[in-house]
């Protein structure tokens, strides 16, 4: 038997030049596609506000370019999966699931790297924080990352065709990034609604977020609820993801 | 390389029984094929044993290792083009091939390097610039291929490799099955009972979910009634057999069905009659009838 040594590196970067630099080589169209959402709904509350709710909104704008990559990770997971068979190549070979799956994650940033350039300079010109606030805002983003990208490999793994994933992508968005308090301060939701909103993680993100641009006021105890709340549903998550998502069908 | 399988069982959806029981010892470096009728469980049974799906009961080991409980093991060794693998449109077939060996491990340069090496060994090598969506339906089969042969694989799954090829690239592709099977095991499913017959070193027989018979070509004919067949072109044709089978097969056409000695004494008859006549031994696709019936099902 042939032993060879395999190399994690390249089989990372197997999974982003298929699923993100050949891609976006052969259809650009997909660069304007990641930004958009995010920029629309930016410029929306930006206009609205008169201004006032540009910082507000520019950390929404990063979360929902995360929970972005979440949904498009379960859109591009489910076509290779399904259409193309891949995943079954993938899993008659020595590639680990979690591997390939964080390449494909990774992959995703790797597209909206646009976004994000974009992002990353109105968050410096208009967002007055801390060096503190700023790496805690940089921890809350990866934070809501993992949680999208194990919710992205959990569904992926449940759908059997690329429509249902289609339709998966179209519930979680705007549940998770145009209804909650993302783009707009929660004192703005009258109660009880805004008990509702605390049922989606990216409302702790964006409170984090908030706290650190003096949107929001959380006071130490709230402020650590919000951040142990955040964690606690992205682990749960995440072991969910490991543990019961399907690689070898039942 | 090794493959045995026990008492494979699967049953989808906890009511449709899709293998039954399914036991296999091979032990061969060579081409195994899988021949059934459509729904006959090739591809499950395929997708069980490279590790794509789980078994209800029953497990197999692929050169001692458990495909329960040493899954990581087997993966090691193995790679499969699925019946439904499509190329991805976007990439270009050197691209396809040079990710799934760095998928494997191998590093860029290394894989682009044995990734043209199989393209050429395919004929694609004119194409492996061209975008994967503007190549044939077979060359884009022909390109899934390329991508697990030039792997180190010693166990490679193809679940109906040949299905959509001219019949030139398949003869191509029996070439280049047979120099690599020499160090590895290759599990093959086919419609076209001669590829089977041509290529396969050990064949089996697949219905309904269970195994109707395995064994080399030579294996399947000494276990089967009428191993040997009398073709007649003849448009009249009376003859009393005391134990065999006839069948007209055209209107001037008769095909006989027995044992060695009784078609050989048939033989003076025909020359007696000054018909045209040939004597073969059966086909696969004789023992295959024989076996699975006519495709009631079809
Ligand atoms: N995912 C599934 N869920 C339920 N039933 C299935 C599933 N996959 C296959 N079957 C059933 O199991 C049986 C065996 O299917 P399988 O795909 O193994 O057949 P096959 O021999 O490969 O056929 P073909 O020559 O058409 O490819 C079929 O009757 C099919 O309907
Ligand atoms: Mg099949």
């Amino acid at each position: 038997m042939k032993r060879i040594k395999r190399s994690v590196y390249s089989q990372v970067t197997a999974s982003i030049l298929v699923n993100s630099i050949y891609a976006m080589m052969n259809y650009p169209v997909l660069l304007i596609n990641t930004l958009l959402a995010p920029l629309s709904l930016l410029a929306v509350v930006t206009f609205a506000s008169h201004g006032r709710l540009l910082p507000v909104a520019a950390e929404g704008a990063l979360i929902m370019n995360m929970v972005q990559s979440g949904t498009s990770l379960q859109g591009d997971l489910s076509h290779l999966k399904n259409d193309m068979r891949l995943q079954d190549m993938i899993v008659s070979s020595p590639t680990p699931a979690m591997i390939y799956i964080f390449g494909m994650a990774i992959s995703e940033i790797v597209y909206s790297i646009p976004t994000l350039t974009l992002l990353i300079i109105l968050n410096l010109l208009f967002v007055k924080t801390t060096i503190i606030g700023g790496m805690v805002i940089f921890f809350d983003m990866a934070t809501i990352f993992t949680f999208s990208i194990s919710l992205g490999f959990l569904l992926s793994t449940f759908s059997s065709d690329i429509i249902q994933s289609w339709a998966f992508s179209g519930i979680l968005s705007p549940i998770l990034t145009t209804l909650p308090p993302v783009y707009y301060p929660i004192s703005y939701i009258p109660y009880p609604y805004r008990y509702l909103s605390y049922l989606s993680p990216t409302t702790y993100a964006a409170e984090i977020a908030q706290n650190s641009t003096g949107f929001a006021n959380l006071g130490v105890e709230n402020y650590a609820i919000s951040w142990l709340i955040l964690i606690g549903i992205t682990v749960l998550l995440t072991y969910l993801a490991l543990r019961r998502s399907r690689w070898r069908e039942v | 390389m090794e493959i045995i399988a026990k008492s494979l069982t699967k049953i989808y959806d906890g009511k449709y029984k899709a293998l039954d029981t399914v036991d296999l010892d091979i032990n061969l470096n060579g081409i195994f094929s899988i021949i059934g009728k459509n729904g006959a469980g090739k591809t499950t049974l395929i997708r069980i044993l490279s590790t794509q799906l789980m078994p209800t009961s029953g497990t197999a080991i692929l050169n001692g290792h458990d495909i329960l409980r040493e899954a990581g093991k087997v993966r090691e060794e193995i790679a499969a083009v699925p019946q439904e693998a499509r190329a991805v449109p976007w990439l270009t077939p050197i691209q396809t091939v040079t990710s799934y060996l760095m998928w494997r491990g191998y590093t860029f340069s290394k894989a682009k390097q044995m990734g043209l090496d199989a393209l050429r060994s395919m004929g694609l090598e004119n194409l492996e610039n061209q975008k994967n969506r503007k190549l044939s339906g077979g060359q884009k089969r022909k390109l899934m291929v390329a991508t697990v042969i030039a792997s180190e694989a010693s166990i490679i799954f193809l679940d109906e490799p040949t299905t959509g090829l001219d019949y030139i690239s398949r003869k191509e592709l029996w070439e280049i099955l047979r120099k690599l099977k020499k160090d590895r095991l290759i599990i093959l499913t086919t419609h076209y009972l001669e590829e089977a017959e041509v290529l396969g070193d050990l064949i089996t027989i697949l219905d309904k979910g269970k195994i109707m018979d395995s064994g080399t070509i030579g294996d399947l004919r000494s276990k089967i009634k009428y191993p040997f067949v009398l073709k007649v072109y003849s448009p009249q044709f009376d003859i009393e057999m005391k134990n065999g089978r006839i069948s007209r097969v055209s209107d001037n056409e008769f095909f006989i069905y027995g044992s060695e000695s009784e078609i050989y004494s048939l033989v003076q008859d025909m020359i007696n009659r000054k018909v045209r006549f040939t004597v073969e031994e059966v086909s696969l696709s004789n023992i295959f009838e024989n076996l699975v019936g006519g495709g009631e099902e079809d």
